[in-house]
């Protein structure tokens, strides 16, 4: 069942089985053709946003705030409205005042008062490198320019950038209309915690005093960038028609449509959206943030404007994922049964509400059944940016905790920490401590594949190396996908669906349209289509597109084949549902055609062929995941170098194996990065002091051995094809697999992200000291 | 506003003349004015290797490269990579190895890569990894990447 993945891209498609009702001999699932959109990937030819060029552009820059909290007294834009090349000057005031207005964004519902002054500051800035004016100019220089001759005349404010201390009754007051809902009950008195969660089952109290080994522990992680490296992109058209059209960089066109349209307070039929080729999002990029600001440039100069953000905007005004302050506590019986659960969640949001401590709270007991438990998470605002999703947004706080409790558990108790896991682990039927009961899911097998892997059986041997292992999970999500086909006379297919591909997503759902077609990979052409061109899709997150837009696909496949059959049947004489299909050729008695040869018969049988389908699958498709990390940590600097590295995940299955590898070694990446290295640095003032790739430092290839994949397939009984999203859960495990790793190697317990060399150092000197 | 300066380079292999202003980067040229826009900006500071282009054979951040320096200068771009009909072995192992995910490093990556199997046929992967330390990618974890180059050495020794 589980498949160490080689880069053997020649592999052919995996043994038949009867998965979920489809025969299931694959020709196309399982195999690595090369993506449909590679050459132009190649080659410098794909049009990502910020390529887009058209007659008459202009050029946008924002003006964004040099205080982590002010409140704007006056802002003089004259001296840069006279200045020759300059079209447009706008504030927050040309955009409509939007009051506390709620908008549903699929994956998410946003209060678009909030969501406007993240575009253009009302009133107040609330973080460092909010956007206050903007500027468009006949050159990006000009507009730069320009932006110095804005005379903006705010009033400092008090700034608070760590949680628990935006929690405390004296701390800066963020907003005066921020009240903290509470069991469905609004509080008295304005505040920074706008939510607190409470989620119980059991008899946590009993379960606790029942426990023969009680831990409980504390960890914080740093704000950390998703880090894209294509900085935020958008081009808009307000055209003298009044339509609006937007070139932009999103991982969900139609959210990005509808986002605008109701900050800028128009008809969602006015805006078009363009998707383009998209340098990465890992979450970052479902909010808007140019695009409305682009439109209204547009609208007051009459010209399309183009608006790119440099690394530091990317840094100061966009994502970033919470920092957190997590407390985790474990009761286990001796013999490894874990009996009762408790974690108290502060994760911070930012600057407005609706921050991730949702799924934090959901996700942080999300691997074990257990029988009691109770948590409790809080949001709270700061002066920070507004957070943005990022790879299982909430999850990879959460895990570090209590995976790193696990940890200490299984030594406390003296099981492998493999076999402390497979006695807890969450299986069909388990109950979440937040209410959904688990359907068929792949944890077990995981666990046992990482028993068994090569990598967890090896020694590892030298001084200062130790190995750790954790878990992750993520819901991966269903929503709404969209997907239309049309059949051409040589017997291949062209596909339009709706998600923006930014991982190569393109590939896999035509895959499962080939599939269900019986024909090759290469013989559909899909494309992402713009938000006129295909029917509503949702983002492109939560791990959902190869399994929902997938699923259209499939969909999109049997419509295709139900409309081919009839075409049989005016030929044969005979009645469509006597027209059978297998293996890319449709039969009835004696006779036989195949798609192809019946696809060239077309046009003598009724003309096009188009099929459709648009899919709303309910339930998630629940990834769990386990990581296993070898490393070596200096003792005279405290640095951790990563020797090994294995993630091990349940795919359901894999369409394209190539990718979901490509996945889980990318997850794992951006997950040692976090671990390790990457956090933003404030000072004093609520500043951030590495605004730059040069300082924040995301991992190199020089940082990183090779990551090995071991692809689980169990596969998920509510995918036709049994997939399960696979993006997000890989980047969940890797802190705690490296902080029990960096345990068994230097003796020291890290319970603070980043575990960067000055923290391992400091926390080995206090251990050698107090010995 | 400053005079433009003319400048003549040879890029691709064509000679190809423009005018700039002295604060023009050669990135911005190369992507606004001449529309050779495969080369990337992700940071316009010389941190992430997105923008790599070859000048002189050597490989640079054109973002940090003022257009006016290049004048004199042969400048190759990802557009000029491949060899007329056929990709480069870089980009055709970079596409059999899944070496990109959302592709916006992939062109300063192949660029960087040929600069590196130019001056070192028979890279370890400590000297792929080393070599490749200024281009970022966020997506892959680099380990396809890595692959992609040593299969791209392979096949070009396989030429020879």
């Amino acid at each position: 069942m589980a498949t160490k993945t080689s880069p053997d891209k020649k592999k052919t498609g995996k043994a038949a089985d009867t998965t979920n009702g489809e025969p299931q001999a694959f020709k196309v699932i399982g195999t690595r053709p090369i993506r449909h959109d590679g050459v132009d990937k190649v080659t410098g030819r794909a049009i990502y946003g910020a390529d887009v060029q058209m007659a008459g552009l202009v050029h946008g820059r924002i003006l964004r705030s040099p205080h982590a909290h002010a409140r704007i007294k006056a802002i003089d834009m004259s001296a840069a409205e006279k200045m020759p090349g300059v079209v447009a000057v706008v504030t927050g005031k040309d955009m409509p005042d939007l009051r506390d207005k709620m908008a549903d964004l699929g994956e998410g519902t946003v209060n678009l008062a909030h969501l406007g002054a993240n575009c253009l500051a009302h009133g107040k800035v609330l973080y460092k490198g909010q956007a206050v004016a903007a500027v468009a100019a006949t050159s990006p220089h000009i507009a730069e320019e320009a932006l110095k001759k804005i005379k903006v005349e705010y009033e400092p404010l008090p700034a608070v950038t760590w949680v628990l201390d935006a929690m405390k009754d004296d701390a800066p007051l963020l907003h005066d209309n921020v009240f903290t809902s509470e069991m469905g009950k609004l509080g008295k008195q304005p505040s920074n915690i706008a939510v607190h969660l409470h989620f119980e089952k059991g008899d946590v109290e009993k379960g606790f005093a029942e426990a023969d080994v009680t831990i409980e522990r504390e960890y914080k992680t740093a704000s950390v960038h998703q880090g894209y490296i294509e900085p935020h992109v958008s081009t808009a058209l307000w055209n003298h028609d009044c339509h609006l059209t937007i070139w932009t960089s999103t991982q969900g066109a139609f959210t990005a449509r509808q986002q605008t349209a109701e900050l800028l307070q128009i008809a969602i039929s006015q805006v078009t959206v363009v998707p383009c080729e998209i340098g990465g999002g890992f979450g970052g990029k479902i909010s808007v943030y140019l695009e409305p600001v682009a439109a209204i440039l547009s609208r007051k100069c009459g010209r399309p404007v183009k608006m790119i953000m440099n690394r530091n905007e990317v840094f100061e005004g966009t994502g970033p994922t919470p920092g957190s302050f997590v407390r985790v506590k474990l009761g286990a019986k001796k013999d490894g049964r874990l009996v009762a659960g408790e974690a108290w969640l502060a994760y911070d949001a930012g600057a407005f509400p609706g921050g991730m401590i949702g799924p934090g709270c959901m996700c942080v007991f999300s691997c074990y059944d257990l029988p009691n438990a109770r948590v409790d998470g809080y949001d709270v605002v700061l002066n920070k940016p507004k957070t943005a999703a990022y790879r299982a947004p909430g999850a990879t706080q959460a895990a570090f905790a209590c995976e790193s409790v696990i940890d200490e558990l299984a030594e406390k108790l003296g099981i492998d920490p493999i076999e402390l896991r497979l006695k807890n682990a969450a299986r069909e039927g388990t109950r979440r401590v937040d209410g959904p009961t688990y359907p068929r899911v792949g944890l077990v097998e995981t666990l046992e594949a990482a028993r068994n892997s090569d990598h967890w059986r090896s020694k590892l041997t030298g001084k200062n190396r130790g190995r750790g292992i954790a878990c992750g999970y993520w819901f991966n999500i269903g929503l709404k996908s969209s997907a239309a086909a049309n059949v051409n006379p040589d017997g291949t297919v062209t596909l339009v669906e709706g998600s923006t591909d930014i991982g190569g997503t393109r590939t896999s759902v035509a895959m499962q349209l080939a599939e269900t077609l019986g024909i090759a990979a290469e013989d559909v052409h899909p494309q992402v289509g713009d938000t006129d061109s295909v029917g509503y899709t949702d983002v492109t997150g939560g791990s959902r597109v190869t399994f929902a837009t997938g699923l259209a696909a499939y969909e999109v496949g049997l419509d295709i084949r139900r409309q081919m059959a009839a075409r049989a049947a005016m030929l044969w004489e005979c009645k469509p549902e006597e027209v059978t299909f297998a293996d890319g050729v449709f039969r009835r008695g004696d006779k036989s055609t195949s798609f192809k040869e019946l696809a060239g018969k077309m046009h003598q049988t009724g003309g096009a062929v188009v099929g459709r389908a648009t899919v709303d699958p309910e339930g998630p498709s629940h990834g769990f995941g386990a990581h296993i990390a070898d490393v070596e940590v200096d003792p005279d600097t405290g640095k951790v170098t990563v020797l090994r590295y294995t993630a091990l995940q349940d795919a359901g299955r894999a369409i394209h194996p190539s990718y979901v590898e490509g996945q889980m070694q990318g997850g794992s990446v951006q997950g040692i990065g976090w671990a390790l290295n990457e956090e933003y640095f404030y000072d004093d003032s609520g500043r951030m002091r590495n605004a730059s790739y040069l300082d924040y430092r995301m991992p190199t290839a020089f940082d990183l051995p090779m990551i090995d994949t071991i692809i689980v397939e169990v596969p998920n009984p509510a995918h036709p094809y049994g997939v399960r999203g696979v993006g997000e859960t890989p980047i969940v495990a890797p802190p705690a697999a490296l902080a029990a790793a960096i345990y068994r190697a230097a003796g020291v317990r890290l319970r603070e992200l980043p575990m960067a060399p000055h923290r391992v150092w400091t926390a080995k000197k206090m251990t050698n000291d107090e010995c | 506003m400053v005079k433009k300066t003319h400048v003549s380079t040879t890029i691709n292999g064509e000679t190809a003349e423009f005018l700039c202003e002295p604060r023009q980067s050669l990135l911005e040229i190369l992507r606004d004015t001449l529309e050779l826009t495969g080369s990337k900006e992700g940071c316009n500071n010389g941190n992430c290797g997105a923008c790599t282009v070859l000048m002189d054979g050597l490989p640079v951040n054109s973002c940090l490269v003022l257009a006016v320096e290049a004048e004199g200068a042969t400048i190759t771009t990802i557009e000029g990579i491949a060899e007329q009909a056929h990709l480069h072995p870089l980009q055709q192992c970079f596409l059999e190895n899944a070496a990109l995910q959302c592709g916006i490093c992939t062109p300063g990556f192949i660029v960087a890569a040929k600069a590196l199997l130019d001056r070192n046929p028979k890279p370890t992967e400590h000297d792929i990894r080393f070599e490749l330390a200024g281009n970022l990618c966020r997506c892959t974890g680099y380990d396809k990447i890595v692959r992609a180059v040593q299969d791209a050495a392979a096949a070009l020794e396989g030429k020879h």
